[in-house]
């Protein structure tokens, strides 16, 4: 598939910017193995919101491996590490999953804050430059301007929003969207929601409306739902993540603003506990900058300083 | 997903109260423990380091190792530790003459500042101040909209004395990045307008920016130079991890802020950003916001935070909860009936409802101290709580006002209405007497007899705080017939 092709080939500077900083690390991996060393590598995975249990899981196997002298330099851990991580998102999970015939529904939820709306102009413009004739749906009739948020991305990337009344049923948007993507042709339909904590529970359901509503109207849709996590989010992701799921079957997620310091390690744990694959990266505030998860890239911010 | 932190914690607790007296290195164990928590709880891993020292030190070079209940004793330094290192308490802004105070919001993206400023701007309004919001954010499509109907909506619908006013200028919006700057002018421009608008307070919301954009942070700085807030607030989402401390860092360090805001509080984090950042910063927290309404701006406790760090229950917020729910004038009325036994399945129907749209039973529970962890495993079902509603509704009129009319064959038909087995409507016929049975018996009794007859908390458990004000650290869940029998000896 060449979706998102386009944007591997270009170097953000937020990874050009691990990269020149990766260093640090390297230099501590490429030494002889010691406590102390283990003991700056269980810090580092800890700050990257990885979770504790999975650093101790972790650190645990290498304080073991170390004492057997099955490890004895710096690197062995991070291959270790590497390996552990890159084998819990196998390859075939990272692409988007398209309808057989007529229009493909991408569902987008996650809670306020978390870069839905910019998300969704990034898959957007992936997809229209991918020659598919994009529509989206502005179903956050909830927080004030949202609507036009969306509408100021729709006509800078040149596509469709079907749009509802502000404070109206976000569902007969939905509704609306998928009856016109049907009418128009539309490739792909995305549906963008008001960001909602998932402890509101009455919001949590109106999202399970939402996607009942979508799937009445085209059966099988949506065929994917992109749950869209904030990479500075600590622990707390599980916990979204898992209400999500369980509101709208999430299929994917999103990992916004992986540009700035945050290490977005949080989707290993989610991952581990509830098998969200990760699909994309969010890595700037324009439309370009989104690509696709890489796992071992990704192994490597989480060691960059 | 409920709390990790109380289970790790009695564990210590368990570990240490177990075998009576305890030793330093008891300690040093027990504090492993409390690191783990607070490292689930998002502290940033520097400051649980440091945390740690302290109490151990603090802990050996006390009494608790005399003490009769060392683990409690232990908790109670912790929990007063945090409560420490997160205070003091101050939510007050001080206003300058001649007027405006001018506030500058700042944050990441997402944070929360916008709906942060609109909420402020209501709780300004509120103190009888007027206000004015200016729209700096010139990067995110339609964030100047944004704020301009929030300022409308806290005008025309927020209760309080003083005017809400407006400043933007949509046509300077730009992409990102390309707009750089112009946010100083219009700044500036804002400054003009709320002085001739004679307003109290202007509150700039600037656009959500990294705190590694070069670029964006200088303009930040230009405002300031430009402007000097008289306060300078970083909003922080209380859901932010261990990057919370990278963030904080920046903004404070090229700002100097004067407070910090911790926004979406009303999720289920155990928040541990606050006391990341408080420790980082210094700087203290004014407000955290604690809904989607534009009043839910709320000035910080931090004992309450502290207790939800280390996940012992908030009672407080739980009581709020209900009172959003239920106004005391109901509230009075529903325990008039209930003390004169004229409660009927309506007025419990009508509870349950209330219940539950302050978020799911295990959720609540949860905020109760020491709940939490009895309920990890418990499969906490709301299912059956709709199957009690369906139950109800499935009575008729009358059967709602006297259960006794409840024979087996209207529970049969009762049971085929709601789609369960005639023993489920026994049973909630059998629960609803026993309830009815109790409130009528507590209505002679005085408070505190009431919170013991319910069970839950003893009267050592709150002595053993030497005090009101910490939360319990010890509750054992009661058998119903304890607490029948506990009851009759209360009689």
């Amino acid at each position: 598939m060449g979706l998102f092709s386009f944007s591997i080939k270009k170097v953000k500077a937020g990874l050009a910017r691990t990269r020149q900083t990766f260093s640090k690390l390297r230099n501590l991996l490429s030494r002889e193995l010691s406590d102390d060393v283990i003991d700056q590598v269980e810090a580092l995975l800890i700050q990257s919101d990885i979770g504790v249990k999975t650093t101790v899981a972790l650190i645990d196997h290498v304080r073991e491996a170390y004492r057997e002298k099955k490890f004895t330099r710096g690197d062995q851990v991070f291959d270790y590490i590497k390996r552990y991580i890159t084998e819990l998102f196998p390859a075939e999970d990272r692409s988007l999953h398209f309808a057989p015939s007529g229009p493909t529904v991408i569902l987008v939820g996650g809670i306020n804050g978390a870069g839905k709306t910019t998300s969704i102009a990034k898959i957007a413009k992936a997809l229209r430059d991918d020659n598919k004739k994009v529509m989206l749906a502005a179903c956050d009739t909830f927080r004030a301007a949202a609507v036009e948020q969306l509408e100021i991305w729709a006509q800078r990337l040149g596509v469709e929003v079907i749009k509802g009344q502000q404070g109206g049923d976000p569902a007969a948007v939905a509704f609306d969207a998928a009856d016109a993507a049907v009418a128009r042709n539309a490739d792909v339909l995305l549906v963008d929601t008001a960001g909602r904590l998932h402890t509101q529970q009455h919001l949590m359901r109106q999202l399970t409306k939402i996607r009942n509503v979508i799937t009445r109207k085209i059966p099988d849709a949506p065929h994917e739902v992109i749950l869209v996590l904030d990479a500075t989010t600590g622990q707390n992701a599980i916990n979204q993540a898992r209400l999500f799921k369980e509101s709208v079957d999430v299929s994917g997620i999103f990992l916004s603003k992986l540009d700035g310091t945050a290490k977005g390690g949080i989707v290993v744990a989610v991952r581990q506990e509830l098998g969200l694959p990760v699909k994309f990266i969010g890595v700037g505030e324009t439309p370009d900058d989104v690509e696709p998860f890489d796992p071992e890239k990704f192994v490597e911010a989480l060691f960059s300083e | 997903m409920l709390d990790h932190l109380t289970e790790k914690f009695s564990g210590a607790l368990r570990k240490l109260s177990g075998r009576g007296r305890i030793s330093e290195s008891n300690i040093r164990e027990a504090m492993g423990e409390v690191r783990t928590a607070l490292l689930e709880a998002d502290v940033h891993y520097d400051v649980v380091k440091k945390f740690c020292d302290d109490i151990v030190d603090k802990a050996v070079g006390s009494e608790v190792l005399k003490s009769l209940k060392p683990g409690e004793q232990m908790i109670k330094i912790v929990y007063d530790e945090l409560v420490q290192l997160m205070g003091p308490v101050d939510s007050h802004i001080m206003y300058v003459q001649p007027a405006p105070t001018i506030v500058m919001m700042s944050g990441l993206q997402g944070s929360g500042k916008t709906t942060t400023c609109g909420k402020l701007a209501a709780y300004l309004k509120k103190k009888g101040k007027s206000v004015m919001l200016a729209a700096a954010d010139l990067q995110r499509p339609a964030a100047v909209e944004q704020l301009r109907t929030l300022a409308e909506q806290v005008e025309e619908g927020s209760p309080g004395g003083g005017a809400v006013r407006f400043y933007g200028e949509p046509d300077k919006c730009a992409e990102y990045g390309k707009a750089v700057g112009v946010a100083v002018k219009v700044c500036r421009n804002a400054l003009k307008a709320a002085r001739s608008a004679n307003v109290d307070v202007l509150i700039l919301d600037t656009a959500g920016r990294l705190h590694v954009n070069d670029d964006l942070m200088g303009e930040l700085r230009q405002v300031d130079k430009a402007l000097n807030p008289h306060q300078i607030y970083l909003v922080i989402d209380a859901m932010t991890g261990q990057d919370a401390v990278n963030s904080a860092k920046a903004f404070n360090e090229q700002l100097e802020l004067d407070g910090v805001i911790l926004s979406k509080t009303d999720s289920d984090t155990r928040g541990g950003a606050a006391l990341t950042v408080k420790e980082i910063t210094g700087k203290p927290i004014k407000f955290v916001g604690t809904g989607e309404k534009i009043e839910a701006l709320e000035e910080f406790h931090p004992d309450r935070m502290a207790s939800r760090i280390l996940g012992m229950g908030d009672v407080v917020s739980l009581v709020e909860k209900a009172q959003e729910q239920v106004s005391e004038e109901e509230a009075l009325k529903l325990q008039e009936k209930m003390e004169s036994g004229k409660m009927t399945m309506d007025d419990f129907l009508d509870q349950l409802r209330k219940i539950r749209k302050m978020g799911s039973m295990k959720a609540l529970l949860g905020m109760l101290p020491g709940v939490g962890q009895q309920l990890k495993d418990l499969d906490m079902n709301d299912g059956e709580l709709d199957r009690t509603e369906a139950m109800i509704n499935s009575m008729t009129r009358h059967e709602r006002k006297d259960v006794d009319l409840l024979d087996q064959s209207r529970r049969r038909r009762v049971a085929t209405g709601s789609g369960v087995e005639p023993k489920d409507v026994s049973q909630l016929v059998k629960g609803f007497d026993m309830v009815q049975n109790m409130t009528k018996q507590m209505a002679g009794m005085g408070a505190l007899q009431r919170m013991r007859a319910l069970g839950g908390l003893g009267k050592q458990d709150l002595a053993a705080m030497g005090g009101s004000s910490g939360p319990s650290f010890k509750t054992r869940q009661r058998s119903k017939r304890k607490k029948k029998d506990r009851k009759r000896k209360s009689r």
